[in-house]
């Protein structure tokens, strides 16, 4: 039910997608294809790792871009 | 700065920040239609239509602002943001500063979109279908001179036209999605 | 059948967990009364066999906390489906900052299962007994036993409510639309908050902010009965029976070609094959059963039948206890159908609010029906290409467990059909696809045994 706490590099980040306010709108696997790819009805499917560091600041744009904020990132520092 | 100059800059900048508004009406309805073009990714187009906005929002201070440092038809700072107080034309400058009222509160519930409720922005959003034609009537009734003009009118036409078709387009446009939701008699 | 000695009368003693059953060592726990009688208890009935609600037996401020601790030690596990330890989502749900409400499960949306419906209809004092015990607990101000509309267990139970007095926590009955995921534990939630019978997206889950924005304890009542058990007769007791990891004994409903289908109470740690003796046993020859209802998995018999019913052995098996259900296939039956016809059911039982559930539950039921149909074609094997890639894509992709509960179903029927997946594909007519349904599917003319 718990989770290690986030560590100080941020290595614990990972995103989220809630389904029912996802409407494959798609953008978040155009601008992070790195850790996010659609299924064939053009939703999303996360990679389950933890986004890499260097990944980070794309990961914010990309939840950013969600045009209905599905999708969330936790555990960043 | 001679007043004649601030007077050009107001009308001149408030006529870009029709096409810039225009624009994002457009890019805005491409986006929520769920618009894609291979040579046109999704991305492209909201990221367009975010700076679009952004710029749009600077074209109108800029209009604005001009407005109210010209002392020629005496605006005042609270003309501009409460409608329908000013004496030059109470009507149509009401309109723009209704116009002007939603476009800050459309791009600042933008900026701080990640910290407010997602409802709350999205009905903030709807209202941008109210901004811009409360803008086109400001445009039109508040510089009577200008809009007699042909190509002033002709920019008009084309900024209506291009909005109506794409909204047009994007209450048409039907997404599996859309239709597949709320199925199954719940 | 064991018979099970009339019942003495007993007294719970002051300290916890220290009253005794008529009998310890009897199989029949939940059932004993009817088992005994033969006819369902009242609230007499019930206090003359188990004694008064023993709230007295966990007195004063740290009396709630030690009950929790009580049940924890017992290893209760939930028998709604996900099996999780009720000790440890009734501290969850104390620790929120705010007093929580507890709903009690009694919908049964599974149609394979019928067991939380006899246990309200036999016991029904059990069961709001351990709705009582578990708001103590947990400090709720309310529990609420939710159960299908225009299900006459309704009535049977707001008059067993009437009839009771004295009760620290007040009881109330909701009913819930009778749909397979409005009995989820978060559209349970969303219903009583809005009156949208639909599953909602986690966090937050419903011991976090659930109805009314408390702290919520969804439990099965079948859960909250071996819990009223637990806190009268104490965790020794209830491990006497089953195995470490999943203590205690389970109702199973057993419907499909056994003789007497119904519902039992068992050990856990019986094996399947002894489930199909107590059911009296193969009423003719058997092919696989399906373990833990629609969203569960199938086994192949008779060598399934030395599986024994545990959270560990059937995770072993490639399934999983679920809701505890067996529904038993004939060898003259098509196992490949049958799944077939309860994945479209399940398809149309999507809330329709998630993209993996709305679009992949009816592209994987259409491609096991193109499949079973022999419709594909030569294309035949592409199509079950397609469909291993969507059982692999759909999973954990909802708002709740639906899709996976479907893909589970749909897995498992690949891989103990096999020789039938093939025999399909090459065109070979299936003797029994024809043959009528087996598996009761709601809304299509009722088979058999139910
Ligand atoms: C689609 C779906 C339907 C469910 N239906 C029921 C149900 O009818 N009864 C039930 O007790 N649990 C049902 N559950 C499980 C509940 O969500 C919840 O886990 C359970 O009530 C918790 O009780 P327990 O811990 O006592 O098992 C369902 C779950 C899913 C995903
Ligand atoms: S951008 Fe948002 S709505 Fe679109 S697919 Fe990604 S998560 Fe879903
Ligand atoms: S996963 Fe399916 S059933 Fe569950 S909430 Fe989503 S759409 Fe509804």
């Amino acid at each position: 039910m718990s989770r290690p706490a986030a560590g100080r590099r941020g290595g614990d980040a990972r995103l989220g997608v809630n389904p029912i306010t996802c409407r494959a709108h798609g953008l978040c696997a155009e601008l992070l294809p790195e850790l996010i790819g659609l299924d064939e009805w053009g939703y999303p499917i996360l990679a389950a790792s933890p986004v890499p560091p260097q990944l980070l600041e794309m990961a914010r744009d990309a939840v950013a871009a969600c045009p209905t904020l599905a999708l969330r990132l936790s555990g960043a520092r | 700065m001679s007043q004649q100059v601030l007077w050009y800059i107001s009308r001149g900048t408030g006529m870009v920040s029709l096409l810039l508004l225009s624009t994002t009406m457009v890019l805005g309805a491409l986006t929520g239609g769920r618009f894609a073009h291979a040579s046109w990714p999704r991305f492209t187009v909201s990221g367009l239509h975010r700076s679009m906005s952004l710029v749009g929002l600077g074209f109108v201070g800029a209009h604005v602002a001009t407005a109210v440092i010209d002392s020629y038809a005496g605006i005042g700072w609270l003309d501009v943001l409460v409608p329908f107080t000013s004496v030059y034309r109470p009507l149509w400058l009401g309109l723009g500063a209704i116009a002007f009222d939603l476009v800050v509160a459309l791009v600042a519930t933008s900026l701080m979109r990640p910290r407010i409720d997602p409802r709350g922005w999205r009905i903030v959003h709807w209202a941008a279908y109210a901004c811009w034609p409360l803008a086109v009537a400001h445009g039109l009734g508040a510089g009577p001179a200008d809009a007699r003009l042909t190509w002033v009118l002709a920019v008009n036409a084309g900024c209506v036209l291009a909005v109506v078709v794409a909204v047009t387009w994007r209450a048409t446009a039907s997404h599996p999605d859309t239709v597949a939701r709320g199925g199954g008699g719940w | 059948m064991v018979r099970v000695p009339r019942a003495t009368p007993h007294q719970v003693m002051a300290a916890a967990g220290q009253a005794r059953p008529a009998d310890p060592d009897s199989p029949y726990r939940l059932l004993a009364g009817w088992v005994d009688t033969g006819r369902p208890a009242d609230l007499a009935a019930h206090q003359r066999r188990h004694g008064p609600l023993p709230v007295p037996a966990y007195p004063g401020r740290a009396g709630p906390h030690r009950l929790i601790g009580v049940v924890d030690r017992s290893g209760l596990r939930g028998r709604g489906g996900a099996g999780f330890p009720t000790g440890r989502k009734l501290t969850a749900v104390a620790a929120g900052r705010r007093r929580p409400i507890v709903l009690a499960n009694g919908c049964e949306g599974e149609p394979a299962s019928r067991k939380d419906h006899v246990l309200l209809s036999v016991a029904p004092h059990l069961v709001l007994d351990g709705a009582i015990l578990a708001a103590y607990a947990v400090g709720a101000e309310e529990a609420v036993v939710c159960l299908h509309a225009q299900d006459p267990l309704a009535d049977t139970l707001r008059a067993a409510i009437a009839a009771r007095s004295g009760d620290p926590v007040p009881l109330r009955v909701a009913e819930v639309p009778d749909r397979y995921v409005a009995s989820e534990a978060s559209a349970l939630v969303n219903f009583l908050n809005t009156g949208d019978p639909r599953p909602t997206a986690k966090p937050p889950r419903p011991f976090e902010r659930g109805v009314r924005g408390r702290p919520t304890l969804v439990d099965n009542v079948e859960t909250l009965a071996h819990l009223a058990m637990v806190a009268r007769y104490g965790p020794e007791w209830f491990r006497r029976l089953g195995g470490p990891d999943s203590p205690g004994t389970t109702l199973v409903t057993v419907t499909g070609a056994v003789r007497l289908p119904g519902v039992y109470e068992v050990p856990l740690g019986t094996s399947i094959g002894q489930v199909l003796e107590l059911a009296g046993g193969a009423a003719e020859e058997l092919q696989a059963v399906l373990v833990g209802g629609y969203g569960g998995s199938w086994l192949p018999l008779p060598s399934g039948g030395g599986i024994r019913l545990t959270h560990a052995d059937l995770q072993a098996a490639g399934a999983s206890l679920g809701v505890a259900a067996l529904v038993v296939l004939p060898a003259r039956g098509c196992g490949l159908a049958e799944t077939a016809r309860v994945l479209r059911y399940l398809a149309g039982e999507s809330a329709a609010q998630c993209g993996p559930c709305m679009f992949g539950l009816p592209a994987i039921a259409a491609d096991l029906t193109a499949v079973v149909e022999g419709a594909a074609g030569r294309r035949g094997g592409a199509v079950l290409d397609r469909l291993g890639g969507r059982l692999e894509v759909i999973r954990g992709r909802g708002a709740c467990a639906h899709p996976d509960g479907a893909v589970r179903l749909a897995s498992s029927a690949l891989r103990v059909f096999g020789t039938d997946v093939r025999r399909h594909l090459s065109g070979r007519p299936c003797p029994w696809a024809a043959g009528g349904p087996r598996l009761p599917v709601p809304g299509d003319a009722a088979p058999g045994a139910r």
